[in-house]
């Protein structure tokens, strides 16, 4: 079992500390391409979130009987596996989400993240420890996207949640937010320019309140006299 | 044999199975859910094929099973088709009383816009939808029927509403508005509907004719007949 301690810095590591989209800089094809729009944005972070809990789990409980030298070809192996499951049962069982999502999850099996914590944690850790660390690196991913797509998505075209009936079905149009009614549109937001520019910002925030908390730290403890 | 030649060969022929172990397993999950899913995602597909084709064809303008009545269209410089593409034909009782034609139009911005058409038994437009576009998003992407309504115009219109000199976009002197700044992608639109109208002037007695050997193609014979 894991303590709260373990727990609580799992959690901290997948939220700020080692954040896969702001520190680790890992799996950026899928986190610029698709942050165009908030909706889009939650969706490929849940779902790449739901592929590493798997993954993670699965390759922590196989980890003793995998070889060193070809522990890479099996995660991948597994990975992919695993993401054409969830790819086909969602085809199956949830068309209306999968028509949103189904671009995105093949993509997942190329996103360095996923394979990154099955080989820096899973493979090392116990199959519980692993998939928490996965949820949090994932809810770290997740939320990175989900700033970055309504910052891109306000800058863009002054609204946030657009799309969202096709999760929802048509009623939901009415939960669309046009925050800058007779907005123009800001074209620049919308292409891949405006993911990096926006990445870049959200980077340099989180560097900026890193080394503010740093500077308190040392504030914090007295000089020697 | 050295004994470390011996161990090395011991120890890949270790891994060999273990791999292959790993992926006997993983093949065995992925056929085991191919084989319960599929069934469901194809039912899944055709609904959605079937609900896209009544975008551009209400359901009350026919009573037959619509995606059986698929067949096989030779490509036409009309339609703007490189390769077969397909014609979905409606019909009320006994009678033809509508079409659906697959429709690209090759002059949009950035690419090939593809657009599904309907057009009644007199000529008339029931719907146009674009099913792929590559156009500027934010710019150009407004002829998606998710983006915005713009597509809805069609509805009603026929060759000779608007009169043929009016058939292209408000900037050019046309009938169609279109938004300033983005007039290259809807000029493209407009000109293949206008296209596949004309194509379906020039086919309408074939069409209509009852096909003599069950899946024809309705201008000419089709050797890559792929409607099934």
């Amino acid at each position: 079992m894991m303590t709260v301690t373990e727990f609580r810095s799992l959690f901290q590591n997948g939220l700020s500390k080692q954040n896969a989209g702001l520190v680790q800089l890992l799996g950026l094809c899928p986190l610029l391409a698709i942050s165009n729009t908030l909706v889009n944005a939650l969706a490929l972070g849940l779902a790449t979130m739901l592929v590493m809990v798997f993954s993670s789990g699965a390759v922590s409980s196989v980890r003793n009987f995998v070889p060193h030298e070809i522990r890479i070809p099996v995660f991948v192996l597994i990975i992919a596996a695993l993401v054409t499951v969830i790819d086909l049962v969602m085809h199956a069982y949830v068309h209306r989400l999968y028509l949103v999502l189904g671009i995105f999850i093949p993509l997942i099996t190329t996103n360095c993240i996923v394979l990154a914590r099955a080989d820096a944690f899973a493979s090392k850790n116990h199959p519980l420890h692993s998939m928490v660390d996965a949820f949090a690196m994932g809810l770290g991913l997740t939320l990175v996207l989900v700033v970055l797509g309504s910052m891109r998505e306000l800058a863009g075209q002054g609204t946030l949640l657009s799309g969202i009936n096709l999760v929802f079905g048509e009623e939901a149009k009415q939960f669309v937010l046009h925050v800058l009614p007779h907005y123009q549109g800001f074209l620049l937001a919308i292409l891949p320019p405006g993911a990096f520019i926006s990445l870049g910002l959200l980077i340099a925030a989180h560097n900026w309140n890193k080394a503010r908390a740093e500077q308190r730290a040392h504030a914090a403890i007295p000089s020697p006299a | 044999m050295t004994p470390l030649f011996k161990a090395a060969t011991r120890n890949a022929l270790r891994t060999g199975v273990i791999l292959f172990a790993f992926s006997v397993v993983a093949t065995t999950l992925l056929v085991f859910t191919f084989n319960r899913t599929q069934p469901s995602i194809e039912r899944s597909q055709q609904a959605a094929k079937l609900a896209l084709l009544n975008q551009v064809l209400p359901h009350s303008l026919y009573d037959n099973d619509l995606l059986s009545s698929q067949r096989s269209v030779p490509p036409d410089s009309q339609l703007g088709t490189q390769k077969p593409s397909a014609m979905w034909v409606a019909r009320r009782g006994d009678a033809i009383s509508a079409v659906v034609l697959e429709a690209i139009a090759p002059d949009g911005y950035s690419g090939n816009i593809h657009l599904l058409i309907g057009i009644d038994i007199n000529g008339g437009l029931t719907g146009v939808r674009v099913t792929s576009h590559r156009e500027t998003p934010g710019l150009g992407d407004y002829i998606d029927r998710q983006k915005s309504p713009w597509v809805e115009q069609f509805v009603g219109k026929s060759l000779s509403l608007p009169a043929s000199k009016l058939w292209g976009v408000a900037r050019d002197g046309g009938a169609f508005d279109a938004r300033a700044g983005a007039t290259i992608t809807p000029r493209a639109v407009v000109k293949a509907v206008r296209s596949a109208l004309d194509y379906f002037a020039r086919n309408r007695k074939a069409i209509v004719a009852p096909p003599p050997t069950g899946m024809t193609a309705p201008a000419q014979e089709n050797p890559h007949d792929d409607s099934h």
